[in-house]
């Protein structure tokens, strides 16, 4: 009797959840089915849902846009950038906080999750103007630098959290076993550091990919990444449904698909390790 | 144990991070405070001199101020309100025992992983159109008339829009916590004869406490800068001129770079508010 109770809840849980999962995932999967039909059928009164003659004309203008790939380009560079530069600042800071704490570390730790607290728009016209007086308004190599300040804090803290889960005793044995510190470091340490680096330059990819203020504000043509290109779309009134999902779609598939990789280590990483 | 000499490479070590990280912060703070204290238009005459607290004032004084701090909590607490309930209630479905869950978990996060510019404008066309949106066709279905949703319900749009995005972030956390819960304190109290509403009172919500302070303190810090929602949606037109827009305006649009400083200087206080808040925690936890 009891055993049915249970079947009968986990079937209503099962169809429940299932719906709600739908229904959140709905307006993606709603873009992704409207880049495959034509302008006219994606504006159809009533919406077609599936029945319709599945195209990839829009992929083809989309990519014809001769400077489609500029923009693809930008973001993967500026994303790609300022997340291994910023990996390679806070490798050696996360780990000698890890390995070799002192009085301070902790403060410093919670002084570099405060920065990231700094409102951008609060220091808008500052970094305008540097940007001018240095000539690198709309160029990639200011915004590789600026999303790296911006996501550095993220990157020290979840490196922080993996490293200080490497047990200090393994070291130890090496050390007693004859390791050099050179072999200690590319034997030992480095296997058991990458997975927690390989999630980390995960997260702050997708986060560098997705960011809006700055990329916004600070490129015109030339460094433009694609969520500027997405807000190009800012006023269609139904002329290019089918065209910004298609846009939209090759924009956030490659993110969708590192995100799901990267769920596991997203509670951990965009809590600061307060919520495991 | 560490030794003299590993404490000193631990500094260099640490050196590059913190020495940017402290640029980052004090370079262009120290600017905006500058400007903030200036009577200063780029286009029209450029420095005019030193000014005081004018610029304080004056923000504070413009009609557009109060509402735009209305807007702001407005948004803020809708998006907070939605994700927070909403998120509570799915991490408790997505906690019972069910098929598939892994595949549901993937559907429901999807939204986090969406770029702002993106998700904005395919709710902004593709559902909130009047004219050719889903939710007009929707609207019609039931006879009634479609909703001009971005002119209209400027507000509520966008609470809706950024509520997708963020109820993902709040459904993982909270279903993270609620995953440490004991089960076997819930089944003990089921069998002793306590209804769920009980059961969920006395012990998933307190057992909840931490990871529900930490969802609204790290939203709040995210929310209250929200922008390109904005940006591509209304433009700040209809009633939708949040802080973080009204000081955007002010410094890029209308180019009054001291009004809009000091503007930035408020905005940088009211974060901090919740910054400390949010680092106590966080400081608490480094020391368990």
């Amino acid at each position: 009797m009891a055993r049915a109770v249970t079947q009968q809840r986990k079937i209503a849980n099962t169809a429940l959840a299932w719906g709600i999962g739908f229904l959140i995932f709905f307006p993606i999967l709603w873009t992704i089915l409207t880049s495959f039909k034509t302008e006219a059928q994606a504006i159809a009164d009533p919406p077609i849902f599936l029945g319709f003659d599945w195209t990839l004309a829009n992929y083809e203008a989309v990519l014809e846009r001769s400077n489609y790939g500029r923009f693809l380009w930008n973001s993967i560079v500026i994303a790609g950038g300022s997340t291994i530069l910023g990996i390679l600042i806070a490798v050696p800071a996360a780990w000698s906080m890890a390995f070799v704490p002192g009085k301070r570390t902790k403060d410093i730790l919670l002084w570099m999750l405060s920065t990231k607290m700094l409102p951008a728009v609060g220091v808008l016209y500052p970094i305008y103007l540097l940007c001018i007086q240095f000539g690198v308004l709309d160029s990639k190599i200011a915004l590789v630098i600026i999303l790296m300040l911006i996501n550095l804090p993220i990157i020290v803290w979840m490196l922080y959290t993996y490293f200080r889960e490497i047990p200090g005793e393994i070291l130890e044995a090496a050390r007693m076993d004859g390791a050099s510190l050179r072999e200690e470091v590319l034997y030992v340490l480095t296997p058991m550091a990458i997975p927690g680096i390989a999630s980390t330059l995960l997260l702050n990819f997708i986060l560098a990919w997705n960011e809006a203020f700055w990329t916004l504000n600070l490129t015109a043509a030339k460094a433009a990444p694609l969520t500027a290109f997405i807000a190009s779309y800012s006023s269609p009134e139904g002329l290019f449904y089918a065209k910004l999902s298609a846009a939209s779609t090759m924009a956030i598939a490659p993110i969708l698909i590192l995100g799901w990789f990267s769920q596991k280590q997203l509670v951990s990483g965009l809590t600061f390790g307060a919520v495991k | 144990m560490a030794t003299q000499h590993s404490r000193s490479a631990a500094r260099l070590m640490m050196a590059p991070a913190v020495v940017l990280l402290l640029g980052w912060m004090l370079i262009p703070l120290t600017m905006t405070l500058y400007f903030s204290f200036k009577k200063y238009l780029p286009m029209r005459g450029g420095d005019l001199g030193w000014v005081g607290f004018d610029n304080y004032v004056r923000f504070v004084t413009s009609s557009a101020f109060w509402p735009s701090v209305m807007t702001t909590l407005i948004i803020v607490g809708g998006v907070l309100a939605i994700t927070v309930i909403l998120g509570i209630l799915l991490a408790i479905l997505l906690n019972q025992p069910m098929w598939g869950q892994g595949f549901v978990r993937i559907l429901v996060i999807a939204p986090f992983f969406v770029m702002p510019t993106v998700s904005a404008l395919v709710w902004k066309n593709m559902f909130m159109d009047p004219n050719y949106g889903l939710f007009a066709h929707l609207w019609e279905f039931f006879g009634a008339e479609p909703v001009q949703w971005m002119s209209q319900a400027s507000l509520t749009s966008i609470i809706i829009i950024v509520s997708w995005q963020w109820l993902p972030f709040a459904t993982l956390i909270l279903l993270t916590a609620i995953q440490s819960l004991d089960r076997e304190q819930l089944d003990a109290a089921e069998m002793d004869g306590a209804p769920a509403t009980k059961r969920f009172a006395y012990i998933t919500l307190p057992h909840l406490g931490r990871a529900i302070t930490v969802v609204i303190l790290i939203q709040t810090i995210f929310l209250l800068s929200i922008f390109a929602e904005i940006f591509v949606t209304t433009g700040g037109a209809f009633g939708t001129k949040t802080l973080t827009y009204l000081i955007f305006q002010r410094v890029l649009e209308s180019q009054n770079i001291g009004l809009g400083s000091a503007g930035g200087v408020y905005a940088i206080i009211l974060a901090n508010i919740v910054a400390i808040f949010l680092m106590r925690i966080v400081g608490k936890n480094l020391d368990a």
